[in-house]
C-alpha cells in the first residue's frame, strides 16, 4: 500500500477519535459553536496559525518560489504582516462584542436584521469560495500525489469533503480546533525539517546557497536555456501593471485578513479578549516562521530539484513535495504529502464551521427566528445541516470543475472581499459613531460587488489564451481583460470604504445606535458584560 | 406565536444610563487616550513600511536590486525586515496592552461605584 496513504489514514484515523471524544462535550451551543470559550492561547494561536496557512500557502507559494523567485515571496510577507491589523484593531474587541460570528459585533449598534443579512451573504460568499478552491486543489494534487493507488480526482474530492463534514457536523468548534492544531504542528515540523534538509545540502552554508539560488538554470518553453537571479523581483510581476497589481495584492492581504470570517470566528473561542491578544502573538511566531521558511523550500527546489523537473511532474504546485523526494527519498515524500491533505482538511473544516454558524447563528436565529430558538438546540442542529449542504455544494462545485480549472482567482477574490467588504464596516462599527445601518448595508454591498465585477472583468477570468492551451485550464471569457490587475484590493478596498460612508452620510441619523455607540465602546475596551467561558462544573 | 420582539432589539439596553456614565468618566476617556496614542502611531506605521516593500520593489528595481552581502540584494533584506518589524511592534503593543488592562481595571471598579450610588 502508498506510504502517503497510510500516514494519511493515520492522520485520518486520529483525528475521527478527537472528533468522536469531542461529539460528547458539545452539547451547548457554546461547546459546539465556541469550544466552551475555553481554547488557551497557545492552543488558540497554534489553531489560528492552522486554519490560516493553506495548502495554497504550502504548495502554492513554494511552487511560486520555486518558478519566480523572490516574487512569490511578497505572498509570505502579506500573509505575515496582515495580522498586525487582527492584533490592534480587530480581535479584541470582536472577543468583547460579539457572542459566535463576526456579524454580531456589526449588528450590535445597528438594526440587526439587515445588518446580518449582508454579514452572512459576505461570510458564506467568502467561506464557500474559498472552499472551492481548496477542493479543487485538493482532489488535483491527490491524483499526483497518490498515482498509482487508484484514487482518482473524485474520490479525493469526495473523501475530503465528508472528512470536513464529519469533524464539523458531529465535532463542531471543539474538533474543529483539534484538526487545526495537530495540522499547524505537522505542517511547521515537517516545514523546519525540509529547511534543514536543503540547508544541510549546501553544507549548512548561507552563501553556498544564496549564491544558487541567484543562478538558477532552467529552458523556457521554446526550448532555450536560461540562468536568472531568483532572489531579483519582477521574474513574474511585469511591467506594465505588476508593480500596481503587487502594490493592490499587498492592500488585500494586510486588510483582508482582519476580515476573514473564518480566522475571526477563532477568537470567540478564548476566554477573554486579554487571552485572544495572546494568542494572535502565538499566531504570529508561527506563520512568521512558516512564511520565511517558504524561500527555503521555494529556492530549494529551484535549485535542488529544477524548474525543467519539477515542470514535466505535475508542474509547480509539486515543488515542495519533490523536493522533499529529492532530499530523503520517498518516504519523507509520503511525510510531506500527508501533512498537505492535513492541511487541507484543517482549512476546509474552518471554512465550514464559519460558513454553517453564520447561516444557523445570523440568518435562522436572529433573522428568522427574531432572536429565539423555538426549541432547545435548534441553533445546532440548523448549523449541522447547513454544514452538511455547504460541503455537499463544495463537493458537487469541485467536481464538476475539474482538477484543471483555474481556480487561484477565488482566493484572490476571497481577500479582497474581506478588505473591501467586512473591514470598512467593521472599523466604522467600532470607531465611527455617526455609522449607521444604511452605511453598513452599502459597504457590505459595494465592497462584496466591487471585489466580485473587478475580478470577473480581470485578467484571472478574461483573458486570450495561446491555442495549444489545453481546454479544462483555458480562461472563462476569451477576451482581453477590462481591468488589467489580478488583485482589484487597491480599487476595491475604496469603493468599500466609499459605500460605507456616502450610505451612512446620506442617510438619516440614527439616534438609538449612536446612543449605543457609549455602550459598545465601554465594552469593546474594557470586556464589560464579554461572553463568558462555560465553568468547568458544567462540563459533564 | 413569537413576536418579532428576539434578544436584539435596536434601542440602547436598560442600563443605558450606566454605559453612557461609564463612557464619560476620566479613567475611560484615559483608557481610550492611551490606546489611541498607542494604535493610531503604530498602525500608521506599519501599513506605510509594509507599502514601502511593494512600492520600493515594483518602482525602483535598481536600488532593491543593489547586492549587499555576497548575491543577497537590498530587496530580500527589507522583506525580511518586515518579518522582524512586525514581531516588533507585536512585543510593543503587548507590553503597552499591560498598561490599558489596569486602565481597563480601573474602569471597571468605576462602574461598581456608579452601581453601588444606585443606578
Amino acid at each position: 500500500m502508498n506510504t502517503t496513504l497510510i500516514l494519511f489514514l493515520a492522520f485520518v484515523a486520529v483525528t475521527l477519535g478527537i472528533t468522536a471524544w469531542a461529539s460528547r462535550l458539545s452539547g451547548s451551543s457554546a461547546s459546539y459553536f465556541a469550544a466552551n470559550r475555553r481554547v488557551s492561547a497557545w492552543q488558540n494561536g497554534v489553531a489560528v496559525a492552522g486554519d490560516y496557512m493553506s495548502a495554497a500557502s504550502f504548495l502554492g507559494i513554494a511552487g511560486l518560489i520555486a518558478f519566480f523567485g523572490y516574487d512569490g515571496f511578497m505572498y509570505s510577507v502579506g500573509f505575515l504582516v496582515a495580522y498586525l491589523t487582527v492584533l490592534l484593531v480587530v480581535a479584541e474587541p470582536l472577543r468583547n462584542t460579539g457572542k459566535y460570528t463576526m456579524a454580531d459585533m456589526l449588528a450590535y449598534r445597528l438594526h440587526p436584521r439587515p445588518v446580518r443579512a449582508m454579514a452572512s451573504l459576505s461570510t458564506i460568499t467568502v467561506s464557500t469560495f474559498y472552499m472551492i478552491a481548496q477542493m479543487v486543489g485538493a482532489g488535483a494534487l491527490v491524483a499526483l500525489l497518490l498515482k498509482g493507488s487508484g484514487i482518482s480526482f473524485h474520490v479525493a474530492v469526495t473523501g475530503v469533503g465528508i472528512l470536513m463534514i464529519i469533524y464539523v457536523v458531529f465535532g463542531g468548534m471543539i474538533a474543529t480546533t483539534w484538526v487545526q492544531i495537530i495540522k499547524a504542528i505537522l505542517l511547521i515540523s515537517g516545514t523546519i525539517l525540509l529547511s534543514f534538509m536543503v540547508l544541510a545540502h549546501f553544507g549548512f552554508s548561507l552563501g553556498a546557497f544564496f549564491t544558487a539560488v541567484s543562478q538558477v538554470h532552467y529552458h523556457t518553453p521554446d526550448g532555450s536555456e536560461v540562468v536568472k537571479d531568483f532572489l531579483t523581483p519582477g521574474l513574474r510581476y511585469k511591467p506594465p501593471y505588476g508593480a500596481l497589481d503587487l502594490l493592490s495584492l499587498g492592500l488585500a492581504l494586510i486588510f483582508g485578513t482582519a476580515g476573514l470570517p473564518h480566522i475571526l470566528v477563532r477568537f470567540y473561542t478564548v476566554p477573554d479578549a486579554k487571552t485572544a491578544r495572546f494568542s494572535v502573538v502565538w499566531a504570529m511566531w508561527l506563520i512568521g516562521i512558516f512564511y520565511i521558511l517558504t524561500t527555503f523550500l521555494g529556492w530549494g527546489a529551484a535549485t535542488i530539484v529544477g524548474r525543467d523537473f519539477i515542470a514535466k511532474n505535475g508542474g509547480n504546485n509539486m515543488s515542495a513535495p519533490l523536493l522533499a523526494n529529492a532530499l530523503g527519498g520517498p518516504i519523507f515524500f509520503a511525510y510531506i504529502s500527508a501533512i498537505a491533505f492535513a492541511t487541507i482538511l484543517a482549512v476546509v473544516a474552518g471554512l465550514t464551521i464559519s460558513a454553517s454558524t453564520s447561516f444557523a447563528h445570523d440568518v435562522w436565529t436572529n433573522i428568522i427566528r427574531h432572536g429565539q430558538e423555538h426549541n432547545p438546540g435548534e441553533e445546532r442542529r440548523v448549523a449541522r445541516i447547513a454544514a452538511f449542504v455547504v460541503g455537499a455544494i463544495s463537493i458537487a462545485v469541485a467536481i464538476v470543475l475539474g482538477p484543471t480549472a483555474n481556480v487561484a482567482f477565488l482566493v484572490a477574490l476571497a481577500f479582497a472581499v474581506a478588505a473591501s467588504a467586512n473591514l470598512p464596516v467593521i472599523l466604522f462599527s467600532i470607531f465611527w459613531k455617526r455609522f449607521n445601518t444604511a452605511g453598513a448595508v452599502s459597504g457590505l454591498a459595494t465592497g462584496l460587488l466591487a471585489s466580485i465585477v473587478l475580478i470577473f472583468i480581470g485578467p484571472s477570468i478574461m483573458t486570450v489564451d495561446a491555442p495549444t492551451v489545453a481546454p479544462a485550464a483555458r480562461h472563462i471569457i476569451q477576451h482581453a481583460p477590462i481591468f488589467p490587475l489580478e488583485n482589484p484590493g487597491i480599487l476595491s478596498i475604496p469603493l468599500g470604504f466609499l459605500g460605507a460612508i456616502l450610505g451612512t452620510l446620506l442617510s438619516k441619523r440614527d439616534p438609538a445606535g449612536e446612543e449605543k455607540f457609549a455602550e459598545l465602546q465601554v465594552r469593546a475596551n474594557t470586556g464589560l458584560g464579554a461572553e463568558k467561558a462555560v465553568a468547568h462544573s458544567t462540563i459533564s | 406565536m413569537p413576536t418579532p420582539r428576539g434578544t436584539e432589539p435596536h434601542t440602547p439596553s436598560a442600563n443605558a444610563s450606566v454605559w453612557n456614565r461609564v463612557a464619560q468618566t476620566d479613567d475611560f476617556k484615559k483608557l481610550l487616550a492611551a490606546k489611541k496614542a498607542f494604535v493610531v502611531p503604530a498602525t500608521i506605521f506599519f501599513v506605510l513600511y509594509y507599502l514601502a516593500l511593494p512600492i520600493s520593489v515594483g518602482y525602483f528595481p535598481a536600488f532593491v536590486q543593489r547586492k549587499v552581502w555576497g548575491p543577497v540584494n537590498i530587496a530580500y533584506l527589507f522583506a525580511l525586515s518586515q518579518f522582524v518589524v512586525a514581531w516588533f511592534i507585536a512585543y510593543l503593543y503587548v507590553r503597552a496592552a499591560r498598561g490599558f488592562d489596569s486602565r481597563a481595571d480601573a474602569v471597571i471598579k468605576d462602574l461598581g461605584n456608579l452601581e453601588a450610588k444606585g443606578n
